[in-house]
């Protein structure tokens, strides 16, 4: 017997070395649960990390785009039956955006500020045309919020005066490489020709077939706006107080502030959905291991009655025979965290490095947070502790005589 | 006048008070036995013995009377006051010597030194070895303690109710499982430490020779004692 160890312990690890087949189980059934936990814990971070990371690096955390344009009835004019008719939405530019954007930058809130001219345009190459987006914009600034280069997959993220940047899909369909020259052509009849100087991939179709970034200035010529703005792209500091943020800007500037949390509220749904799910299961695979903890208890409780008597007899306290229950349950969760948490990140780095992206990148960034780790290691011994509660309670209060009698 | 070890006035034990099947085992029991008295107590199955036996050992409370632990009235003490009392002054041995299985030889002796943690561990495991040698079994100390035959773990069991130094040792037919060879011997080992430390033995026993070795014998018959 150890000196160090007060006697419960000893008896406690005593009773599950020797009930060993039962201890092994029940450790693996934890095992199985927490391994579960952190596993599916950590792959939704990941996942949702990723995500993010995606929405966020192609697209503005806030847009300040120009009010809607509404009709305005005629006042007191003798018209009956009259519909007013919501008129077709011009390019039109937002207006004093200079002095919009240089007040957004002086915000405390706002890391950067890059405005934008946008509109759609044709791409002709020979006999082949696509109806484009095209996004006028400063490289310096854009590309600090919309992360361009980083998508990249050819050429640079350079933008003269007659350069375009285009995406993979529409250079397929055009037959277009790096370096050739495009012609784009607007509804109001303004040609231009432009070299590509890079090619990006969004991992997103659509995007890849429709969206060009152009100079901010060509931009403004190609659609006959000079000196406009249709958007001013804004990025934040605290990504989840964007939509706060917008609407303050709105309510205290002549446009419409649109974040990402709006843009993207399924995504939002989508996450809430998969939190209360994972939520649930983590709550339901606690439960079990707390019914299994106190099953193998209880049933070492029953085994033990005649050891428990004959403690008692040798002036054992009630208190002494509870703990020793006690420390068996929490050694057990924490025996089974452990080993959990070890098989977890086991499994995780495993689908890690086995599950890809159709373009060979990761599925989700490798995301294993301090907190999950310390919170399961408290809570699983102190699941453990409190499943043992009943069985403990229930040896403590044994009757000797009827005990030893078995 | 030597105050002795134990001392019962008027103990009695019911079942199911208040019932229609309240039914009283032990009728008025006095009892005393003087330190370093060897008594043999008697008696056919169902008399009351263990009952009796459970009520010395402060492992249950009698309905009614009184019962004296060196001086100590017992009946008034709590939980926690008859456990202290218990592991300090009692040492059991019961008949199926309930030895705990996840412990060795050595270490069952040791427990309930361990138990009370008023010992040095050096102190424990000098004293635990000593008891194992006063009993014959230096040898299979370290010894799984279900490995070891009955005779064998009835000594162990014996050491063990001596670890405390305990004024009064209870023993439950602790020969009932033994070949006549190792009751004999389990028996004189008993004796003997009775007459070398002064310990008290209460023996329960069916055995009509080994009780004809014991200072006294008192029978129970239907719950109550006679001379």
């Amino acid at each position: 017997m150890s000196q160090w160890l007060p006697f419960e312990w000893i008896a406690a690890v005593r009773f599950l070395r020797e009930g060993r087949l039962q201890t092994v189980f029940i450790i693996l059934g934890i095992t199985i649960g927490v391994g579960v936990i952190v596993f599916m814990s950590a792959l939704l971070t990941g996942l949702q990390a990723n995500f993010l990371n995606r929405v966020l690096t192609s697209s503005a955390q806030i847009q300040l785009l120009p009010p809607d344009q509404v009709a305005r009835p005629l006042r007191d004019a003798d018209i009956e039956d009259a519909i007013v008719q919501r008129p077709a939405q011009r390019v039109v530019s937002i207006d004093q955006w200079p002095k919009i954007a240089a007040r957004m930058a002086t915000l405390p809130d706002i890391a950067m500020v890059s405005p934008t001219m946008s509109g759609s345009a044709l791409a002709v190459r020979g006999d082949a045309s696509r109806a484009i987006s095209i996004s006028g914009i400063e490289p310096d600034s854009y590309f600090r919020i919309v992360r361009i280069p980083d998508y990249l997959v050819a050429g640079n993220a350079r933008l003269a005066s007659d350069e375009i940047i285009i995406g993979t899909e529409l250079a397929k369909d055009l037959g277009a490489s790096l370096g050739d020259k495009l012609n784009i052509e607007t509804a109001n009849g303004t040609t231009i020709v432009l070299r590509i100087t890079g090619l990006f991939d969004l991992g997103n179709k659509g995007a890849n077939e429709r969206n060009a970034y152009i100079a901010l200035r060509t931009a403004q010529s190609l659609l006959g706006r000079i000196g406009a703005v249709t958007t001013i792209e804004l990025t934040v500091h605290d990504i989840y107080a964007a939509e706060t943020l917008a609407q303050q800007i709105a309510a205290s500037n002549p446009v419409r502030a649109d974040s990402w949390i709006k843009t993207n509220a399924q995504f939002f749904t989508a996450v809430n959905a998969q939190q209360t799910s994972n939520t649930l299961i983590r709550v339901f695979v606690a439960l079990s291991v707390a019914f299994g903890i106190a099953a193998v208890l209880v049933v070492s409780v029953i085994q033990r009655s005649k050891d428990i008597g004959i403690l008692r007899a040798m002036g054992t306290t009630r208190g002494q025979i509870l703990r020793i229950f006690l420390i068996q349950g929490g050694l057990l969760g924490l025996a089974g965290t452990v080993i959990g948490a070890a098989v977890g990140v086991g499994g995780l780095y495993w689908w890690h490095a086995a599950v890809r992206q159709v373009d060979g990148t990761e599925l989700f960034p490798l995301i294993l947070q301090r907190e999950l780790f310390i919170v399961t290691l408290i809570l699983a011994p102190l699941t453990g502790l409190l499943s043992a509660m009943a069985p403990a309670l229930r040896a403590a209060r044994l009757d000797p005589v009827a005990a030893i009698r078995g | 006048m030597v105050e002795p070890v134990l001392r019962l006035e008027g103990v009695t034990r019911s079942y199911n008070i208040g019932q229609p099947s309240a039914i009283e085992v032990l009728h008025a029991i006095d009892l005393h036995l003087d330190p370093g008295e060897f008594l043999a107590l008697m008696g056919p199955s169902g008399s009351g013995k263990s009952t009796l036996l459970n009520l010395v050992g402060l492992l249950d409370r009698p309905t009614s009377g009184e019962i004296w632990i060196n001086g100590t009235a017992t009946t008034h003490l709590d939980d926690a006051e008859l456990t202290r009392l218990r592991g300090h002054t009692i040492g059991f041995v019961f008949q199926e010597h309930h030895l705990i299985s996840a412990f060795s030889a050595i270490e069952n002796v040791m427990m309930p030194m361990v138990v009370d943690r008023s010992f040095e561990t050096a102190e424990i495991r000098a004293r635990a070895s000593e008891l194992l040698a006063r009993v014959g079994l230096t040898k299979v100390a370290n010894h799984a303690a279900m490995a070891m035959s009955g005779g064998e773990q009835q000594r162990v069991a014996i050491a063990r109710a001596l670890a405390m130094a305990p004024d009064l040792v209870l023993a439950d037919e602790p020969t009932g499982n033994l070949d006549s060879k190792s009751a004999d011997s389990v028996f004189a080992l008993m004796r003997e430490v009775n007459r070398d430390s002064g310990t008290s033995f209460l023996i329960v026993t069916h055995n009509l020779e080994l009780a004809q070795r014991c200072d006294r014998i008192i029978d129970m018959i239907d719950g109550r004692l006679v001379k």
